[in-house]
């Protein structure tokens, strides 16, 4: 690795081609992980593709059907495949519309959090002295606070809505990544490498950038995958609390917080949008765990 | 281990006053001034207005006003619930038992289930039971624990009608309150049947709440344990003619624990985010309840408490955690 950093692109690629593909060897032989990823892909279409996918809009109401069980219930019809809720909409339209939400928010806080919180670990990390003592004692603060609780009170103060959500989960998901570079830098920093970078003149922020952070990516992917649940888990809580996204937005959790009143009377409308979070989340952890085990060395041959 | 105490306890100050200064920012950012939030929908006439910033302080320096906060909050004063009128510190200390209650039932749960399934895997470790049981362990990792409340309420309180749905007892039973824990408060007042209600009322929020350490802690355990059992001195202890269980239950899972007390130790603030869910499916009278609703009614300075006083219990937990490391392992005493 010590050379492999300063020498031209075109052997850096071939470099990061043989990577992937060594990943991919690792990351295929866990089945779980595997399922998962194409579980993953699914709902990722399913989210893109959701008008034309979805039977019937996403807010349409059907007056004449309140609360139709599903289709192999009695009384279900072909027409609603996955039943209707308490005033008449598709449930599985609604489902269908509500992986684009949850989808979102984990994009946005992942990006957000990691973009913000990376770059944060590397400056602190790299710089050192009296920035990193403040910085870090701040992300200490963050974390003296139970992540849910800490989104519920920034959501209070900036007004309930899924922007504010997510917002509120990317600065709470924010320590973590700071945590994780700034450890990553400082166990790299002092490395040969990074000497031999440096005396080349490269200057600090391509030093920062090109030449540490691609060593520091390991520990930084699997975060990132465990923080796309998290923020899908976070975002569903807030939602079923009232705090997140609004109603009538087809949203998983505020769909459950909707249909709270009908649980003993309608098992699906509870049941069914639990069932998406749950399987979504599910998913992506079976990624995480692949990840890390593709991409742990210390794990890798155990 | 006095210096080890000691030189712990000095790092939490510099957390302690950002924790203190963090709720203190907390009503201080939202759009408005304290007293128009105090006012409420009322309003207030100018000159009252100006009256009120006065008497509360409201116009002095806001480093004034933070080392005023400080201390009142270190003599216990968390100011006033604007919707009881009740201090702050009072609410949170007769709703605390409920939730640390629960809290324990949950972690003991957790304990009880997770600690055998960890050691289990990783003896039986790539075995189809391993495997079966990690996938259930992955799945109560990511759980939506507010659904997982739903559906054990259609279970067992609407299908079976085994539990109830809500509250910490039937209301048919009333006693002193004397220790501020149901079980244990229900049981000394000896009234029959009491005490089996305080605990069918407690069942369902236990394994809702303890869903997720339970999952955490199984992992934890399972990967501790494998790392544990490749070391040397479990192959000497085997090589001497020591029973298996002896190997395990003793030589490993000893050294096996350090990672899990950390595990368990991170599960405090699980916990108290859990508990704000649990509590509000199952309408239990404690502090997750209590602050997501002063959350919704506005009631700022319960909220700014709630807030301090959890933080401040996560940071003591876990200054136990590191204490509880020491004993285990006399390295870490030594070292720090």
């Amino acid at each position: 690795m010590t050379d492999q950093a300063i020498t031209t692109d075109p052997e850096l690629d071939d470099n990061h081609q043989s990577g992937l593909a060594s990943f991919w060897f690792y990351f295929k032989e866990n089945k779980g992980a595997v399922i998962g990823l194409c579980f993953f892909l699914a709902i990722c279409f399913i989210a893109l593709f959701a008008d034309f996918i979805a039977p019937h809009a996403p807010n349409q109401q059907y007056r004449e059907f309140f609360l139709v069980p599903p289709v192999w219930q009695e009384g279900g019809t072909w027409q609603f495949l996955l039943g209707t809720d308490a005033v008449g909409r598709d449930m599985l339209s609604r489902l269908i519309h509500g992986s684009r939400y949850s989808l979102f928010v984990g994009i946005i806080v992942v990006v957000g959090a990691v973009s913000v919180g990376v770059t944060t670990g590397l400056v602190v990390g790299y710089i050192g002295g009296a920035l990193d003592t403040l910085v870090m004692r701040l992300m200490d603060i963050i974390l003296a606070f139970p992540s849910l609780l800490l989104a519920l009170v920034l959501v209070a103060v900036l007004g309930p809505s899924l922007t504010n959500a997510i917002i509120a989960i990317a600065i709470i998901q924010q320590p973590h990544y700071v945590r994780l570079t700034r450890a990553a830098v400082l166990g790299e920093r002092e490395k040969d490498y990074v000497t031999a970078a440096r005396l080349a003149g490269v200057g600090p922020i391509r030093l920062m950038f090109r030449t540490i952070l691609p060593n520091c990516m390991a520990p930084l992917i699997v975060q990132a995958a465990l923080s796309f649940s998290t923020a899908i888990l976070d975002a569903a809580a807030l939602g079923f609390l009232g705090m997140g996204a609004q109603p009538p937005t087809p949203e998983w959790g505020t769909m459950l917080a909707e249909s709270r009143e009908f649980i003993l009377r309608a098992w699906w409308v509870v049941t069914l949008p639990g069932l998406a979070i749950l399987m979504t989340v599910l998913a992506i952890n079976l990624m995480g765990d692949g990840l890390r085990d593709a991409l742990d060395p210390k794990l890798k041959r155990s | 281990m006095f210096g080890f105490l000691l030189k712990r306890f000095g790092l939490l100050i510099p957390t302690f006053l950002g924790v203190t200064l963090a709720a203190f920012s907390f009503v201080r950012i939202l759009p408005g001034d304290p007293v128009l939030l105090m006012a409420g929908e009322r309003g207030v006439s100018p000159e009252r207005h100006a009256q009120l910033l006065e008497q509360f302080g409201f116009d002095r320096p806001l480093y004034v006003q933070y080392f005023d906060y400080l201390f009142s909050a270190l003599s216990g004063d968390l100011g006033q619930s604007l919707v009881t009128k009740k201090p702050v510190w009072d609410e949170f200390f007769t709703l605390f038992p409920a939730t640390f209650e629960l809290s324990i039932c949950a972690i003991i749960f957790a304990l009880v289930i997770g600690l055998p399934i960890g050691m289990l895997a990783a003896i039986k470790r790539g075995t189809w039971f391993d495997q079966s049981l990690m996938g259930a362990a992955l799945v109560g990792y990511s759980m939506p624990i507010f659904w997982w409340g739903l559906l054990l309420i259609i279970l067992f309180s609407g299908t079976l009608g085994w539990t109830p749905v809500s509250g910490r007892i039937s209301l048919l039973y009333y006693f002193p309150n004397v220790t501020g824990f149901m079980l244990v408060d229900s049981f000394l007042s000896g009234q029959k049947g009491a005490f089996s209600s305080a605990l069918s009322h407690l069942i369902l929020p236990t394994i809702v709440l303890g869903t997720i350490p339970l999952a955490v802690i199984a992992r934890q355990t399972r990967s501790a344990m494998l790392e544990v059992l490749n070391e040397d001195y479990v192959r000497t202890a085997r090589a001497k003619g020591l029973s298996a269980a002896r190997v395990v239950g003793v030589h490993a899972l000893r050294n096996a624990m350090i990672p899990v007390i950390t595990t368990i130790g991170l599960q405090v603030g699980v916990l108290m985010a859990g508990a704000i869910l649990t509590e509000t499916i199952f309408s239990w009278p404690g502090i997750g309840k209590w602050l997501i609703d002063s959350i919704s009614r506005r009631d700022y300075p319960s909220v700014q408490g709630g807030l301090l006083m959890i933080a401040v219990i996560i940071m003591f937990v876990n200054l136990v955690v590191d204490l509880l490391y020491g004993l285990i392992n006399p390295r870490i005493r030594h070292k720090g």
